[in-house]
């Protein structure tokens, strides 16, 4: 029950001091909205793409929504040292980190919707299946939050928590399936792409809205939930490695 | 609950490196249930490093650790519900409010809000902050907010409260009222392990004093027993304007029974065994052409034991705190 109190209140603390912060309200909308309108503009076509285009933004917009707060403000946290409060509060680590991420991974979801919204607007959206588009969504966001966090205990300062986080979002445009298939990667890149945990969540996300996934849908959800689990292990045994010295 | 154990804290071996710099070197030492414990060292001697390693926030690399009877060697953390933390810099939030602030380390605790919202007001009252409770952390002076982190570090009344520093850099009017507010703490039963390099602060508020330097404990003994040797000894201190280089010699072979130091320019501080009679050695002085502009009888301080265990200079001390930006102690 204590640790429930922490938890909600570290979560809730973040939400508001970080996430809800209207700068940051306007960026998880005109990102997604900046996308949609420059692909548009670039591939000439009609709302018919839009199913296309949808996965893509959506998983960026989660990717860029998680990776960029989380990062900075546990690397601000740490610099000015009001994460060691936290680090001294008695609940376990996984439990204070969990706190830590899940405003992220609310916020990232919720940014998905963004696109969602819009593209209910504009095309027919009756064949998703919700459900999976659902799932899908949260687990980019537990894994994309979770790369932040990794980011985040691997960096010291905060504009090397940006540097580090764009080491890996900017490959991922292009290497995850986003626009364009994975098997117009050439050969030798294709294995980077699969060691991306954005590829499984972005094939799902094809696979539900324009039914063009190219992997079993288990297989998928199976290899996301590992990459979450494995960078959420790796991020613990490095903070209690390299913070509590 | 706290008198359950008459150690609180029980160190023992505890060492800890750096690159390869010896930081803490196999430290012992016992706090007793209810005391307010002083760690007397300048900077960098391991006070901060030894309070780490006490509440969880550094991994000791030799010795154990055992607090309010739970035994921290393996798991630093788990005596934390026990411990409240004062860092030697306000970490709170600067963009929250000072009552938003307290109920937020509150709830790091699992106080319920009912319970956290009552008690930060009873704190933020307490502490004098009533008035600054809607006002944002970071534009508080730096006295609040020293004021305010020491009450967010005993907020889930802890049973031990480390506090590392509390009285650097503040003005002189700080200083005093957070000395009030500590005194205060411990005569409610609160254990409290201060950290100081303020002698003077150490020797005002602490039961125990534990002398650390270069990592290593020189002394622990209570603030009675290291001033009682000193209180034997008879010290006058003499100012002079004009003091030469040649008379020490001359003080040394005419008063044989009496130590002659020279420890600031123009500073002559006389130690005996035997009574001091001021007016014969300011005569001789005069006599010898030097001018005394103030000759006077001072109690031994905890600054002459602290300079005699460790051979290290009052006024290494007192730089150190200017450095710091501290008003006086």
């Amino acid at each position: 029950m204590k640790a429930w109190v922490a938890f909600w209140n570290i979560m809730v603390k973040d939400m508001r001091t970080y996430y809800l912060k209207p700068p940051n309200i306007s960026w998880g909308v005109l990102f997604p909205l900046v996308w949609i309108g420059m692909f548009f503009i670039r591939s000439g076509l009609g709302l018919e793409s839009i199913p296309d285009l949808l996965p893509g933004v959506m998983a960026l917009s989660i990717l860029f929504g998680t990776t960029s707060v989380l990062s900075v403000t546990i690397t601000f946290e740490k610099k000015n040292r009001s994460f060691e409060r936290l680090l001294l509060a008695p609940i376990s680590l996984e439990v204070l980190m969990l706190a830590k991420t899940t405003g992220a991974i609310v916020f990232g979801t919720l940014n998905a919707f963004v696109p969602i919204l819009i593209a209910a607007f504009l095309t027919d959206l009756s064949d998703v299946n919700w459900m999976v588009i659902v799932s899908a969504m949260v687990l980019i966001a537990v894994s994309s939050t979770f790369l932040g966090l990794f980011i985040a205990v691997s960096v010291k300062e905060v504009f090397e928590a940006q540097t580090f986080s764009n080491f890996f979002r900017f490959p991922m445009l292009f290497l995850c399936g986003l626009f364009f298939p994975i098997e117009q990667i050439p050969m030798w890149l294709r294995p980077v792409s699969y060691v991306l945990p954005l590829t499984y969540g972005v094939d799902v996300l094809h696979g539900s809205i324009h039914q063009a996934g190219h992997m079993p849908l288990l297989l998928n959800f199976g290899l996301l939930a590992a990459f979450c689990a494995v960078l959420f292990a790796v991020s613990l045994r490095n903070i209690r490695r390299k913070w509590i010295m | 609950m706290m008198k359950e154990y008459a150690n609180i804290i029980e160190v023992k071996g505890l060492a800890k490196t750096f690159d390869g710099i010896t930081a803490v070197d196999s430290i012992s030492f016992d706090v007793f249930a209810g005391e307010l414990f002083g760690f007397l060292g300048p900077n960098g001697a391991g006070k901060t490093t030894t309070i780490n390693m006490l509440t969880g926030l550094a991994r000791p690399d030799a010795g154990s650790i055992c607090i309010g009877g739970i035994d921290c060697s393996r798991k630093p953390r788990a005596a934390q519900h026990l411990i409240g933390v004062v860092p030697d810099e306000s970490n709170l939030y600067p963009e929250l409010t000072g009552f938003d602030n307290l109920c937020f380390c509150g709830a790091l605790y699992g106080l319920p809000k009912c319970q956290r919202q009552e008690k930060a007001r009873e704190l933020l009252d307490e502490f004098g902050l009533t008035k600054a409770a809607d006002r944002k952390f970071g534009g508080y002076s730096k006295g609040m907010k020293r004021k305010l982190t020491i009450a967010a570090g005993i907020i889930h009344k802890p049973e031990i409260l480390f506090l590392d520093e509390p009285t650097t850099g503040l003005d002189v009017a700080s200083a005093r009222q957070l000395r009030q507010l500590i005194a205060d703490l411990h005569r409610a039963g609160t254990t409290i392990f201060l950290t100081t390099h303020y002698i003077e602060e150490a020797q005002r508020l602490c039961e125990r004093i534990a002398f650390i330097v270069s990592g290593r404990i020189v002394k622990i003994d209570s603030v009675e027993n290291l001033l009682q040797p000193l209180q034997e000894k008879n010290v006058v201190q003499i100012i002079c304007a004009n003091a030469k280089n040649d008379i020490q010699h001359k003080l040394s072979e005419s008063f044989p029974d009496m130590e002659f130091i020279f420890s600031e320019q123009n500073v002559i501080r006389v130690e005996s065994g035997n009574p001091i009679l001021a007016g014969a050695i300011v005569r001789f002085m005069e006599e010898q052409g030097v001018e005394v502009s103030e000759a006077r009888r001072i109690r031994p301080s905890l600054e002459d034991v602290f300079v005699q265990i460790t051979g290290i200079e009052a006024d290494v001390m007192k730089k150190e705190k200017e450095k710091a930006g501290g008003g006086k102690a």
